[in-house]
């Protein structure tokens, strides 16, 4: 017996962005009174100038309820329009309860479908793509997509390589249908193969081969973007923004050089984000997107270039018009 | 097959692009990390665009013991097709 399936609306697009970040910020010279380390050898290695702790008393939930109500606020939204909660992170302290239902409650998102997505890093980028095939296939009709971590949670304190780089926050966007076509197909991956780059060392702190990813993130992430860029049907000139996962400046000047030896624009707009936010994960795209708006980098119907990146090892990355 | 000197010389012009050091800074008795400052990420850098410009693999467990720039000159010579 045939069953009914649903068409949903013929074009998505990106409603309305938020991000917020713990209220602690810690600077280089912080880290230096207990680490070896100093603020110009962080400043060269990983381009970060200060970034934010949540500290005890804010967990990746409160982040996530947060961002994901601004969100609302931006798109000009109640939550009784959202039917769909979507949180992609990979620090939540227990993997039971996720942390979307919980968060679309608190939101006042009532009988949300609500999951998780862990895709580490590249997790935004995996959600933002689920949240508007979900639209254009019926099942969903409008979508808050958070991506929320607390770093602080996986790091050691004591491990310098990582508690220089990571930190906590929350960015969200807010999907749903549209006239024009304005989220590019995502283009996503992973390479299961190298697993053993980045990993909980005794399930406790995150621990990272330093070389290894950074030649992964380098070589192999560019050509993803492109995939993104070409699935959209552009080409890399169109390009005005590019917002690569803010996991080290270094990593996102080198994805940068790679599309503009590939036709990308001198000019490109390219997101360092990461140098008053730290590595935040799944919540650096739309952070630092919401971030560059209120500067005035970004402004609307730009053409931005999005590219996750991180553990699995997984990417996914897609083109979207700015709001 | 490159000599060492073009190898050298090579070798040069990608530390100077990467890591910003002279180009006469590069001579064979010198440490990557101890007389040129390079650090390990910048290192990746090396490799990744040495592969290109001279054809060969280097692998980062094999990257880990260049630490020389006769080292890396003597690799390249060994292992270029």
């Amino acid at each position: 017996m045939a069953l009914t399936q649903l068409t949903g609306a013929a074009a998505t697009r990106i409603l309305g962005v938020a991000s917020m970040q713990p209220d602690t910020i810690v600077s280089n010279d912080d880290l230096a009174k207990y680490l070896d380390t100093d603020d110009q050898w962080i400043r060269d290695r990983v381009g970060i100038v200060e970034r934010r702790f949540a500290g005890p008393d804010v967990s990746l939930v409160d982040m996530a309820v947060q961002a994901g109500s601004q969100a609302l606020e931006d798109a000009g939204l109640e939550p009784g329009e959202i039917d769909t909660v979507i949180v992609p992170n990979c620090t939540m302290p227990s993997p039971i309860p996720n942390a979307a239902a919980q968060v679309a409650d608190r939101i006042g998102i009532r009988a949300a479908g609500a999951f998780d997505v862990n895709a580490a890093c590249a997790g935004f980028c995996y959600a933002l793509g689920l949240a508007s095939d979900l639209i254009r296939t019926g099942s969903a009709g409008k979508v808050l997509v958070i991506g929320a971590e607390k770093l602080t949670d996986v790091v050691d304190p004591y491990d310098r390589a990582n508690a220089i780089i990571f930190a906590d926050g929350a960015g969200a966007m807010v999907v749903g249908p549209s006239e024009q076509a304005e989220i590019g197909p995502v283009s996503w991956g992973s390479a299961g193969d190298l697993v053993d780059t980045i990993y909980m060392r005794d399930h406790r702190y995150i621990y990272q081969e330093g070389q290894s990813v950074f030649r992964w993130a380098t070589t192999k992430i560019a050509p993803v973007a492109l995939r993104a860029v070409e699935a959209a049907g552009l080409s890399p000139s169109d390009i005005d923004v590019l917002i690569p996962h803010q996991a080290n400046l270094r990593i996102v000047e080198a994805i940068a050089k790679r599309m503009r030896v590939q036709g990308a624009r001198e000019d490109m707009v390219v997101a360092d984000d990461i140098a008053y936010s730290g590595n935040t994960s799944s919540a650096s795209i739309p952070m630092a997107l919401d971030h560059m708006r209120v500067k005035g980098q970004v402004r609307r119907g730009d053409v931005v270039l999005t590219v996750g990146f991180g553990a699995g090892l997984s990417y996914a990355g897609q083109v979207i018009i700015a709001p | 097959m490159a000599d060492n000197q073009e190898i050298t010389a090579g070798l040069a012009e990608i530390i100077e692009e990467v890591a910003g050091v002279a180009k006469d800074e590069v001579t064979s008795d010198k440490s990557f990390v101890d007389d040129l400052d390079i650090d390990s990420l910048s290192m990746v850098e090396i490799a990744v665009q040495a592969e290109d410009k001279f054809g060969v693999k280097i692998p980062d467990d094999e990257l880990a013991n260049l630490k020389t720039v006769s080292d890396a000159v003597n690799y390249v010579q060994a292992n270029s097709k």
